[in-house]
């Protein structure tokens, strides 16, 4: 029951903040600061949401030789600058991940 | 949503042509989105929610990185009303999302609007916007719209699905670190922003706070790290404008300080 509701509440809450904006579509006009702003929202939030996982994945600041994120996400970066090409990051990141963990272990 | 499944069922060649090609686009996405997906899966049982409950979660709530999130809160004993809450906080960027191609769909039946809002993940929003940005003709995007989205979804469910399986054939898998799947997708849809100084100052002190504010509760550090980022980016893209016209405008002044105190001033006035 609980679970019911937690998921319910979840999924409304993800719907409504996706979908506000689409209903109201044409009713609202934004001013040039605000959409200039937007353009940092999706590389701003995801690296927010990344850099602890790949940095502190055991809840403290790790750039010693034993945390594999932090080194695979350093190949992953290199490889995407070089490349421009995300299906070669993503897939470099993850071989790499393997092969470091593996490494470490 | 009646609505938007008459329109489905009419598919010119062009229609469908989007569609592929907007599958096609998701698929670096989806190569990153398979080892996330089995790994929340394989997570669901130890952390405490049923398998039906997992299943549930990606069909309806269908957003990676906050149903990662609720399994690591329920893990710890935390309520359904504070996991409601966190969701709520870490998917505000959707609207953000949202407002950046709100333009590109007031054309579309609500229906059509509603199918693509529930379908607006980090992923497909990438694989869009970029359709958007690269592309003029737009008039029958939605339909790469919706190939974006239907890839993605029956691909998280599938992983999903396939987790859960293997999370009772393999229970150590969960120290596999299959989690980092979702941390190169990202850093790979951050690098090709990476482009101007504003975008770097942006994304290196919200990544910066990020970690700093790591411990605040309910991810609050991940928001005061966005804002902070998208304010910091903004500000200097201003501050390199007025800059910018300043010296257009009188190349023989340098000094520039006075100028960056004057921009800041009149910056903060909107």
């Amino acid at each position: 029951m609980n679970e019911t509701m937690m998921i319910a509440g979840m999924a409304l809450v993800t719907f409504s903040l996706r979908y506000v904006m689409f209903a109201m579509a044409g009713r609202i006009r934004f001013p040039l600061w605000f959409k200039q702003a937007l353009g940092y929202v999706p590389p701003v939030v995801l690296s927010a949401i990344i850099a602890p996982l790949i940095l502190m994945p055991e809840g403290d600041l790790d750039l010693s030789l034993a945390n594999p994120y932090f080194w695979a996400a350093l190949v992953a970066a290199g490889v995407g600058f070089w490349r421009q090409h995300l299906l070669t990051t993503i897939v470099v990141g993850l071989v790499s991940f393997i092969l470091i963990k593996w490494m470490v272990s | 949503m009646s609505n938007s499944l008459d329109q489905l069922s009419v598919t010119s060649p062009s229609n469908s042509a989007e569609f592929i090609q907007g599958a096609k686009a998701t698929i670096p996405m989806i190569v990153g989105a398979i080892p996330f997906g089995i790994i929340f899966g394989t997570l669901a049982e130890s952390s405490g929610l049923s398998i039906w409950g997992a299943m549930a979660m990606s069909l309806f709530v269908y957003a990676g990185s906050s149903q990662f999130i609720a399994l690591g809160l329920l893990a710890t004993g935390v309520g359904p009303v504070i996991i409601i809450a966190t969701t709520f906080v870490v998917n505000l960027r959707h609207l953000l999302y949202a407002t950046a191609l709100v333009d590109k769909v007031s054309h579309l039946s609500h229906g059509w609007r509603a199918l693509l809002a529930f379908g607006l993940t980090d992923e497909s929003f990438a694989v869009v916007n970029g359709r958007y940005l690269g592309r003029t003709d737009t008039n029958r995007a939605h339909w790469f719209f919706l190939g974006s989205i239907v890839a993605m979804y029956s691909n998280w469910q599938l992983c999903t699905w396939l987790g859960i399986g293997l999370g009772e054939l393999f229970p150590d898998m969960t120290n596999w670190g299959l989690d980092f799947a979702m941390s190169v997708t990202f850093l790979g849809i951050v690098i090709p922003y990476l482009r101007n100084q504003p975008m770097w100052l942006a994304v290196i002190s919200a990544a910066t706070f990020a970690i700093i504010l790591r411990d605040l509760p309910h991810q609050l550090g991940l928001v005061v790290a966005a804002l902070s980022g998208i304010c910091i980016g903004y500000a200097s893209q201003q501050v390199q404008l007025r800059m910018q016209l300043a010296k257009a405008a009188n190349p023989a002044t340098k000094s520039t300080g006075v100028k960056t105190t004057n921009t800041k001033a009149r910056s903060t006035k909107p």
